[in-house]
């Protein structure tokens, strides 16, 4: 599924990378070793850890996509190290509850 | 006239190199405060206090007309004039800088003209920066980082027919650089076409490794070998060392601080995590330093299902 079937489900707003974006599932946690340890491949990452290492975790658990809830800040460097490393980063106003919810229902 | 010493012959060549390959542009400020002719010394002040900056140039149609310091602003309201035009008062004559200038043309302004800041002009003379002793030190450091890392990686990287090794240094509390380790490891894997599960493990077990010593050692080292059969990532710190290793071993069982925790760290799943990933496991540790070694064996054929 693209990021882009369920961006106004989730009020999804784009920062980094492409609404094309595809994913295959869910993952919501906040903690980055939990999320190394169990997010499966091609998930979309659901948190509210907005930084640069979110990013890294991310990338080395093959997760295409953050989307950080409860509309929290994103810092500049993280949307930077996101191009560098070609995650797509959206941001909602959902919480991290609401949003999983959502996605879970439309997978 | 004094002139810093770092611009003299007697400079270390990187050094000179650095301060002449940078441009005023590399280290200036771009998002710019600008007031206008007609805007009071008050309007400025405000500004200044609301941005924390110490000048703002005067503009008109993206030309520079003039500045009004912190100074200017001071004995405005030392003189009851504060609530006059900016126009009136700014600073007419400007030392200006040019952006494509090496910075150390803005190394010798700063100490030849005394002033806090410069504007920076395009070479279409429009106004595109500011540039301040502050934003002249940031470039320098960071510069001077980049290539001091560049130098460190060229002496610990050894690249033979078939297999490589390279050491990166990691220091307490540097989440910004942490990563570096596992990224660079991560291309090298996948210039080498190995399955994708494959290398999610060395990375989660390399990033944990890193991120451990980031938040809880005095600094370390993370080594990565990759030989034709075999990976392994060698994290070696310098101490405090680990009091008990089952308790360390244990999923759950942390003891990062609160803060290291709210950034998403310290859930006590980093060791347990990176022993899962490996094929083998090795930690031992002591009061001067922990070592850890995960190796894993390269998946022969090439659709691993881990």
């Amino acid at each position: 599924m693209k990021l882009r079937e369920i961006a106004s489900d989730l009020g999804l707003e784009l920062l980094s990378g492409s609404l094309d974006t595809e994913i295959s599932g869910g993952y919501t946690s906040d903690l980055l070793s939990d999320v190394m340890a169990h997010a499966e491949d091609g998930a979309a990452l659901i948190t509210i850890q907005a930084h640069t290492n979110t990013v890294a975790v991310a990338s080395h658990a093959d997760l295409p996509a953050i989307i950080v809830c409860n509309e929290r800040p994103i810092p500049e460097d993280m949307l930077l190290a996101a191009e560098e490393n070609r995650i797509s980063i959206c941001r909602t106003a959902l919480t991290q509850f609401e949003a999983s919810g959502k996605l879970f229902a439309r997978l | 006239m004094s002139t810093l010493p770092i611009l003299d012959d007697e400079s270390p060549a990187f050094v000179t190199e650095i301060i002449y390959r940078l441009r005023i542009k590399d280290a200036m400020t771009r998002a710019l405060h600008t007031g206008q002719t007609t805007d009071t010394l008050r309007t400025l002040q405000l500004l200044m206090r609301e941005h924390k900056i110490t000048g703002v140039p005067i503009v008109e149609k993206g030309r520079l007309l003039g500045m009004i310091s912190m100074d200017d602003v001071i004995r405005a309201l030392d003189d009851g004039y504060i609530d006059e035009n900016a126009g009136d008062h700014m600073s007419r004559r400007l030392i200006v800088l040019e952006d494509d200038m090496p910075l150390s043309f803005g190394i010798s302004y700063m100490e030849k003209y005394r002033f806090g800041r410069f504007p920076v002009l395009s070479k279409e003379k429009e106004l595109v920066g500011i540039i301040t002793s502050r934003d002249i030190l940031v470039a320098l450091l960071m510069e001077f980082n980049k290539e001091a890392e560049a130098r460190e990686a060229a002496e610990t990287a050894v690249r033979t027919e078939g297999s490589f090794y390279r050491e990166y240094h990691v220091r307490k509390f540097d989440f910004e650089q942490a990563g570096k380790p596992t990224g660079d490891i991560k291309v090298e894997l996948k210039q080498l076409g190995l399955p994708s599960k494959f290398i999610r493990r060395v990375a989660v077990a390399c990033y944990e490794l890193e991120m451990n010593q980031v938040v809880h050692s005095a600094g370390g080292i993370i080594s990565g070998s990759i030989t034709p059969t075999e990976i392994e990532i060698v994290a070696t710190d310098r101490g405090p060392g680990i009091p008990n290793l089952e308790d360390a071993l244990t999923e759950g069982y942390s003891t990062a601080t609160e803060w290291v925790r709210s950034l998403g760290f310290g859930a006590g799943m980093g060791l347990p995590n990176a022993r899962r990933a490996a094929d083998e496991f090795e930690i031992t540790s002591s009061e001067s330093g922990t070592r850890v070694s995960c190796r894993f064996r390269i998946p022969e054929d090439q659709d691993e299902t881990a």
